[in-house]
């Protein structure tokens, strides 16, 4: 398991969601399977990145909107 | 991993850092809210690569070390007192208290578990009908949805043997205090990434309004930070302050509606002690009288007097930003992560602790 208890407490991290079972989901986490509940974002669907938050998923990560900022710090650079 | 290499790029780091370097910036003090935030920050060396123009404070973002002593205290005493099962995040059962932290109240024989998430602390109630679980609720707005949303689905299953300890704290509040507070001149605010994730960065918008300062929300990888610098060093710059995120591939203005309405459904603010700082009002949360069954605090009737602040900890003035570890005459001497003598040190994300580990 990554995730270390007694590592930072408000530490999320990204994980991509690989089934969906009503309000929960598996997540793949660097090769490692995780139990993840849903009950906070219940649009996710199989394939999308979280933010994994203590068992749960915090939000959906937006793709575009990574591909972006990295592009405008590109174009600053 | 996806999401995290791409903004550990050593290319975006450097050219960040050279375009800081040619700013027209005098000088900046910035702060930052989270305990993340603050790990990041000493993990990956930022203040040795911004320009010393740039000032970096900590704040009280760190959940472990805001919790004030007599609520350290009165978990303990929850613990020894009574014939129940605790269940908490890692880090705080290494908080000493006056009655000794919960490491001690367990080798005391009090059944105190340590959890990953809360959903195992419902699962151990679960599967120990006759004894009453109670999970120490401590955390800001990224832990508490998680919190609420097992206390909806305990009330769905009719699991009337948990219950929550509820020592939240919330992020806007005490950035208010702190601000109003003026103990220090600070020209930007670096925003939690994952409190916003929950709440979003229309919360801040007062900090512009009423304060005249920038606060931009952050993630926190190095590109993460550095751009958020930059951002906050524009602004001033410019002399116009504002509210935005560097963080937009996770945080948006009304952040996550749905964990919004889950934390509202079971908790309303309250006032919060805070460590170094006292009562804030509102800037704590209890559970409403509608999940009242599930509410340790008053389902125990325990309650503290105050207790005194541990002897030489300096934890409070570096929470406020006024101290920093080193000013300590404890640090790194009597108090160690393996032996500390104050909250800053227990957790990764305390300020000594940090300070320890990666070097000031
Ligand atoms: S070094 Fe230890 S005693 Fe000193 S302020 Fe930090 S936690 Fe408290």
């Amino acid at each position: 398991m990554p995730i270390i208890v007694g590592e930072s407490m408000c530490l999320a991290i990204p994980a991509k969601i690989i089934s969906v079972e009503c309000d929960m989901a598996e997540a793949d986490i660097g090769g490692v399977t995780r139990q993840v509940s849903l009950a906070l974002t219940p649009e996710v669907e199989i394939g999308d990145y979280v933010l994994l938050h203590a068992g749960f998923a915090l939000s959906v990560i937006d793709a575009e909107e990574a591909q972006e900022t990295l592009k405008m710090l590109e174009s600053l650079i | 991993m996806k999401f995290v290499d791409e903004f550990r790029s050593v290319e975006l780091v450097r050219g960040i850092v050279e375009k800081l370097r040619h700013s027209d910036l005098l000088s900046i003090r910035l702060m930052e809210f989270c305990g993340g935030h603050t790990h990041a920050i000493l993990k990956f060396g930022i203040r040795q690569l911004v320009p010393s123009s740039v000032e970096m404070l900590s704040g009280p973002g760190c959940p472990v070390c805001v919790t004030s002593s007599s609520d350290v205290d009165l978990s303990v005493s929850l613990a020894l007192d009574n014939d129940l099962i605790l269940t908490t995040f890692g880090d705080m059962i290494r908080v000493p208290g006056s009655r000794g932290s919960l490491q001690q109240a367990k080798a005391e024989g009090a059944d105190i578990r340590i959890v990953y998430s809360v959903i195992d602390a419902l699962q151990i109630a679960r599967d120990n009908p006759g004894k009453d679980v109670v999970f120490l609720g401590i955390g800001f707005e990224t832990t508490v949805p998680t919190v609420a949303a097992t206390v909806i689905a305990a009330d769905k299953e009719g699991i009337t043997n948990f219950k929550v300890l509820s020592l939240h704290k919330l992020c806007p509040p005490i950035m208010k205090e702190v601000l109003d507070a003026g103990e220090v001149r600070l020209n930007g605010i670096i925003g939690p990434g994952h409190v916003s994730a929950v709440i979003g960065s229309a919360p801040y918008e007062f900090i512009p309004r009423y304060y005249g300062m920038g606060c931009v929300v952050s993630g926190f990888e190095p590109v993460d930070i550095l751009q958020t610098i930059a951002m906050l060093v524009d602004q001033v710059v410019e002399n116009k302050p504002d509210v935005d995120v560097s963080y937009r591939r996770v945080v948006r203005r009304e952040g996550n509606v749905r964990a919004q309405e889950v934390m509202n459904t079971v908790f309303q603010p309250a006032d919060a002690d805070w460590r170094g700082i006292g009562i804030v009002k509102d800037s704590g949360l209890r559970i409403r009288d509608e999940f009242g069954q599930f509410n340790a605090l008053t389902y125990y009737k325990v309650r503290l007097d105050d207790q005194s602040e541990i002897k030489g900890c300096i934890c409070g003035d570096i929470l406020r930003g006024v101290k920093v570890p080193t000013d300590c005459r404890l640090f790194g001497k009597t108090c160690t992560p393996e032996h500390p003598v104050g909250p800053c040190m227990v957790s990764s994300e305390g300020s000594c602790a940090a300070y320890y580990v990666y070097g000031a």
